[in-house]
């Protein structure tokens, strides 16, 4: 039954082009995507690499992340759209304050959980602070700071469909056009979209993790 | 480049919490030498380390290299001029072991091949095979590790070495090695390196001076080891030196002033008319060698049959020492060993150069005391 309308959904030649196409809705869906990451990520990332490196702040971070978390991002959609009327913006905030939590307390975190040793031999050596950071700390931090990028990025994608609601684009406009229209076989059609997209995503960053962290890391940690 | 003088004036550490881990330390650190500082755990000595290459600032107090303060310069130039090895190492994990190795000379600017050269060059220093090169910290052991750690705080060279605890977390055998290489190391190098370990077995044996500091960051004595066992200042530094301080002081006299006697020895195809003439009054057992003079045992003279002198019915011989370089410790312990109660002497090949009774020991141990005695006295 899903199946059918998933391979419906999928077969039909009318789905792949023009601005309802899939091509286009997966373009804007992906757009959103990287923004809301770029922004949470240029939050998140500083603030939770300092905080993490001089070993201060924790305690008002896990405030900021608990509160973040508990704002309901749908809730907080309907008060920007109140407040500001339609556009990006208004899908950017929630997205933005979803995406935080998770980049800024998983870097704290992974921060922390560097062995001192090499930290203290580094010091000792007349590294700079700076140095020590990004070249003794952060190659060592990387996969657990990757995976708090992971899991804001699928949340992202699977939360940006709210833009629909504000009369934006992406993966969103197949299941809100969908259900108004009874359009099921859309609805699904989107749903499964979506969920592609949350592969391809965690896909994306296991290779950048290949790529981008240490062998002596990843067989040492 | 050469070691420097450190000169520790009157220092006092005062943590914010008010622990005073040093209490007006002062301490010449001789150049281009191994000076030890050891003490019960907690006595201030990874303070004292630490205010070298100021990781702590001293609350009260100056520290002077080469007669210039340390506060004088920047300080990542002042820890850019010392090696800093800790307990665990303290590898990047990231980095392979020539990266490892090539750190400082690459903050120093040097490019990246010559920095790598240089680390390669120092992992042959250190005992560490070529092979390695390549590898992560995670696939080294323990012991090989800390070797890194070693190469790495000497790769560019500085005159000064701190060590806090580097052995302390591998098993003995290792250590024992790392210590030797470190003695070797130094011989080649001449640094100025300072040493800190809560083991005295380990700072009487690599420290050309050791001070013993006592809780409460003071210091007890600052004395070469030899003096430390002969004469210790007062009863926290006895206690501290453990029981056998005057077994463990003969491995500070040489014993190439034994006198040797050659004649009990027999090579294992003698004949009888060899045997008889080798057995004496006072020399109750004859040393039987192998045709190349090597020990084999013991024998009583009357129980060797010449042509069917079977080596596994021997007495052992215990632990040989070594002729030359063998110390009065080494040849007492071979003694005491014995079965016999006579020690073997051999050269650097093992075979046997000669045998000498617990007595004739005994008699040099006493001399080398009445001559440590008048020594000591000279020196003050
Ligand atoms: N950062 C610190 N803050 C407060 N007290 C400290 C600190 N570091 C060390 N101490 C205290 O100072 C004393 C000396 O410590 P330390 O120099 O580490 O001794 P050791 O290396 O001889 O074991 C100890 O009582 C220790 O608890
Ligand atoms: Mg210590």
């Amino acid at each position: 039954m899903i199946l059918n309308f998933v391979n419906a959904f999928f077969s039909d030649h009318a789905h792949w082009t023009g601005y309802d196409g899939i091509p286009t809705r997966v373009g804007e869906h992906v757009g959103y995507t990287l923004l809301a990451l770029a922004l949470a990520a240029a939050i998140g990332l500083p603030v939770g690499l300092l905080t993490g490196h001089y070993g201060r702040g924790g305690n008002a971070l896990s405030l900021i992340a608990t509160a973040g978390r508990a704002l309901p991002t749908f809730g907080l959609l309907v008060l920007m759209t109140l407040l500001l009327g339609f556009g990006l913006v208004n899908v950017m905030i929630p997205l933005v304050v979803l995406a935080v939590p998770p980049i800024l307390v998983t870097t704290y975190e992974a921060m922390r959980s560097v062995d001192p040793s090499p930290v203290d031999a580094a010091r000792g050596m007349g590294m700079s602070e700076a140095g020590i950071l990004f070249r003794v700390e952060l190659p060592v931090a990387l996969p657990l700071i990757l995976s708090g990028l992971r899991s804001a990025a699928i949340q992202i994608v699977s939360t940006a469909t709210i833009a629909a609601y504000v009369s934006l684009g992406g993966l969103g406009r197949y299941i809100v056009d969908g259900l108004y229209q009874r359009n099921y076989e859309k609805v699904i059609g989107g749903a499964s979209c979506v969920a592609v997209l949350a592969l391809a995503t965690l896909a994306l960053f296991w290779a950048v993790a290949r790529v981008a962290v240490s062998p002596g890391v990843r067989r040492s940690a | 480049m050469f070691g420097a003088l450190i000169r520790i004036d009157s220092v006092t550490k005062r943590y914010p919490d008010g622990t005073v881990a040093v209490d007006r330390l002062s301490l010449e650190i001789p150049d281009r030498s191994i000076t030890v500082l050891v003490g019960p755990s907690g006595c201030g000595k990874t303070t004292t380390l630490r205010m070298i290459n100021r990781m702590v600032e001293p609350s009260e107090g100056t520290i002077l290299i080469d007669g210039k303060d340390i506060t004088q310069q920047p300080v990542n130039t002042l820890r850019r001029s010392m090696g800093y090895v800790i307990q665990n190492a303290g590898l990047f994990q990231h980095r392979t072991i020539v990266d490892n190795i090539a750190t400082v000379p690459r903050m120093l600017g040097w490019g990246k091949e010559k920095a790598r050269e240089r680390a390669r060059e120092l992992m042959g220093r250190v005992g560490l095979d070529a092979s390695l090169a390549k590898r992560y910290p995670y696939q080294l052991s323990g012991g090989q590790q800390q070797r890194v750690g070693v190469a790495r705080a000497l790769a560019a060279d500085p005159p000064v070495l701190l060590m806090d605890e580097p052995f302390s977390a591998v098993d003995p055998i290792v250590r024992k090695g790392l210590q030797d290489e470190l003695l070797r190391i130094q011989d080649e190098l001449g640094k100025t390196i300072v040493f800190v370990t809560h083991d005295i077995d380990e700072a009487v044996k690599l420290g050309t001076m050791v001070a013993v500091m006592r809780t409460g960051g003071k210091l007890a004595q600052f004395a070469p080891p030899a003096e430390l066992l002969s004469d210790p200042a007062d009863a926290f530094v006895e206690d501290f030196l453990g029981a056998d301080r005057g077994i463990r002081r003969l491995s500070f006299f040489p014993s190439s002033g034994l006198e040797l006697l050659t004649s009990p020895i027999v090579a294992v195809d003698s004949t009888a008319e060899q045997i008889a003439a080798r057995a004496t009054e006072d020399v109750p057992y004859l040393l039987v060698t192998d045709l190349e003079g090597r020990p084999l045992g013991w024998g009583e003279p009357d129980e060797l049959t010449a042509g069917e002198i079977a080596p596994e019915r021997l007495l052992p011989y215990g632990r040989p020492f070594t002729a030359g370089s063998g110390t009065l410790r080494a040849a007492l312990d071979c003694a005491v060993l014995s079965p016999t109660g006579w020690a073997v002497a051999v050269d650097g090949d093992g075979r046997a150069t000669g045998v000498v009774s617990q007595q004739t020991i005994a008699e040099a141990i006493r001399g080398a005391h009445a001559e440590g005695r008048t020594d000591a006295k000279a020196a003050r």
